[in-house]
């Protein structure tokens, strides 16, 4: 039952890994079994991906973005989500459903006006337009995600720093974030992923190959007309998904927690 | 000054805000302007045509076709993934060696950069080189004469697509499944247990009315994806062949940013919006159902 599953979950990705090993005439010969070696393994489609085409830049561009958007949302996101978990009564309750409600609202409704806008900012093409707009979809989820992970700090602790003398203000940074570094972590973690996964945005607003992201760089530069450069295709998707994958799955748990909100008590 | 609560929460919770304002709200408010107007990519001056766009549109075959199929995908999709996310999430309860292991695996579609992981199915649908026809040829259920064309024939197109999607959103409704389930007592099963009740009996009765709640947000995370998704059928389909998986989202693009008629597009896209209202009511009404309990 589980083995079934688990094959219709990993198969595409084993079969990334196969394929990237593959000699061309290999891949490109119909009589052949493609579950394994024809042909000696070789290591040519790593080759081509790394020195023909510009997938490392991609990789940098991708990390580049990944950064500033994670230092973008964690400076809007963390106060915010204090102020939700501590500093506002009942309208501030509401105000954090608002918010999380703004994250379902989908790029590809919001996309349209944004080219437009990008357009006159005069960002059109560049990897900025991309820092400006990615925050759009983190910042409303981490805030939630923070909010949530700042009421399970007991307010006590802040208390007795302020009975000390401390200000509020003053107890947020010495006390709060200290502790809160897993959850903050959490958060940059998803931003980057999130930024990773991205593609409706950066097909939108990106058309040069040098400041491509990786989610858009490998399916249109690699693909030419009705040529695609499997080997490479392949190794150029497993390379950018399984690290991810791997740092997304020590995380997911929190994940979901946002996710389900108050649905599990 | 600075520290009394009344300024500092609107302080700390001011930027985001205003953020959040500035770069949904205002770009909402813009996608329902344009699609009252003749804006094009290259047009400078905006001409106020109101509902001409809607009323051009509504008539045509192809976003009829678009919208139709936006239901079969969303619907389709999500069909399929609760079913079988139930039965995995049930599956996934015990504890066996390697479980670690396998929920990463069952994870990956999830996680991995969704255009590349359609790009690896791309590569398994493929028309000469598809593993899966090889396959079937080697088990003798087809020949080289009746190999499916999955991505190039009206239906089967729908059905791989509608497979990727239900492949790539499998793993977060079982996720999140999981986590209702484990949030029941024990002492409720133990309970059902010791009153004999039988398997199904137990699950029809006691499970599954207990993870109701969380099956609804499940569905509705999913379906929000699916209706508005654009990816899964870009890479594999762009819509083909012949409009048989074009979708809203899809649509809007290729009107909007490809062909430039801004005003068109985001009157299409403006159509995703009537569904979002739904799911945000109905999200709502889960929402405060849960902080009363």
């Amino acid at each position: 039952m589980i083995g079934v599953f688990t094959l219709f979950s990993a198969f595409p990705f084993y079969w990334m890994l196969i394929t990237t090993f593959k000699r061309t005439g290999d891949l490109m010969k119909r009589g052949n079994n493609p579950f394994i070696y024809n042909e000696p393994p070789t290591l040519e489609n790593l080759r081509v991906l790394f020195f023909d085409t510009l997938y490392v830049r991609w990789l940098g561009n991708t990390l580049l973005v990944g950064v500033l958007v994670v230092v973008i949302t964690l400076l809007l996101a963390v106060p915010a989500g204090y102020a939700l978990a501590r500093l506002t009564g009942r309208w501030g309750e509401q105000l954090g459903i608002g918010i999380f409600l703004t994250y379902l609202v989908p790029p590809t409704l919001l996309f349209i006006p944004m080219s437009r806008v990008i357009g006159d900012l005069g960002l059109q093409d560049s990897l900025w337009s991309l820092v400006l707009v990615y925050p759009s979809f983190t910042v409303p989820f981490c805030t939630w995600l923070l909010m949530g992970f700042f009421k399970a700090i007991p307010p006590d602790l802040e208390e007795a720093a302020m009975i000390d003398g401390e200000s509020r203000l003053g107890a947020f940074v010495k006390i709060v974030i200290p502790i809160s570094v897993a959850g903050i972590l959490t958060v940059v973690i998803f931003t980057l992923t999130l930024v990773m996964q991205e593609f409706v945005y950066a097909l939108t607003f990106i058309s040069s190959v040098s400041q491509f992201t990786v989610s858009v760089g490998v399916p249109t530069f690699l693909v030419r007309g009705d040529v695609y450069f499997w080997g490479s295709l392949m190794a150029g998707c497993f390379i950018a998904s399984v690290p991810v994958a791997v740092l997304y799955n020590f995380f997911v748990d929190r994940f979901i927690a946002g996710f389900t909100v108050g649905a599990i008590k | 000054m600075v520290d009394r609560p009344e300024w500092l929460g609107p302080l700390m919770i001011g930027p985001a805000v205003l953020y959040i304002v500035l770069l949904v709200g205002l770009p909402f408010f813009l996608a329902l302007y344009y699609s009252l107007t003749d804006i094009t990519a290259g047009s400078r001056t905006l001409g106020f045509v109101g509902l001409r766009h809607f009323t051009d549109i509504i008539g045509t075959t192809k976003f009829q076709t678009a919208l139709k199929n936006t239901f079969i995908f969303a619907v389709g999709s999500q069909v399929v993934v609760i079913v079988l996310a139930s039965i995995l999430a049930l599956a996934m309860q015990r504890d066996f060696r390697g479980k670690w292991l396998v929920r990463f695996l069952i994870l990956l579609p999830w996680v991995a950069p969704i255009s590349l992981g359609t790009i690896g199915w791309l590569w398994i649908f493929d028309s000469v080189y598809s593993v899966i026809n090889w396959t079937l040829e080697a088990l003798g259920l087809i020949t080289q004469d009746t190999w499916p064309m999955w991505l190039g024939k009206p239906y089967l197109a729908m059905i791989s697509v509608v497979g990727v999607h239900v492949w790539r959103l499998l793993p977060l409704a079982t996720v999140i499944l999981l986590a209702g389930l484990s949030s029941i007592p024990q002492d409720i099963h133990d309970a059902a247990q010791v009153d004999g009740a039988s398997f199904w009996r137990h699950l029809v009765q006691i499970t599954l009315p207990l993870i109701r709640p969380i099956m609804l947000v499940a569905t509705l995370f999913g379906v929000v994806f699916a209706f508005t998704d654009m990816i899964v059928i870009f890479v594999l389909t762009r819509g083909g062949p012949y409009d048989t998986t074009q979708v809203l989202a899809t649509l809007a693009f290729f009107t909007g940013i490809q062909g430039g008629d801004l005003g068109e597009g985001a009157a299409i896209a403006v159509f995703l919006f009537p569904l979002l209202l739904a799911v945000a009511v109905v999200f709502l009404r889960v929402a405060r159902r849960s902080e009363v309990v």
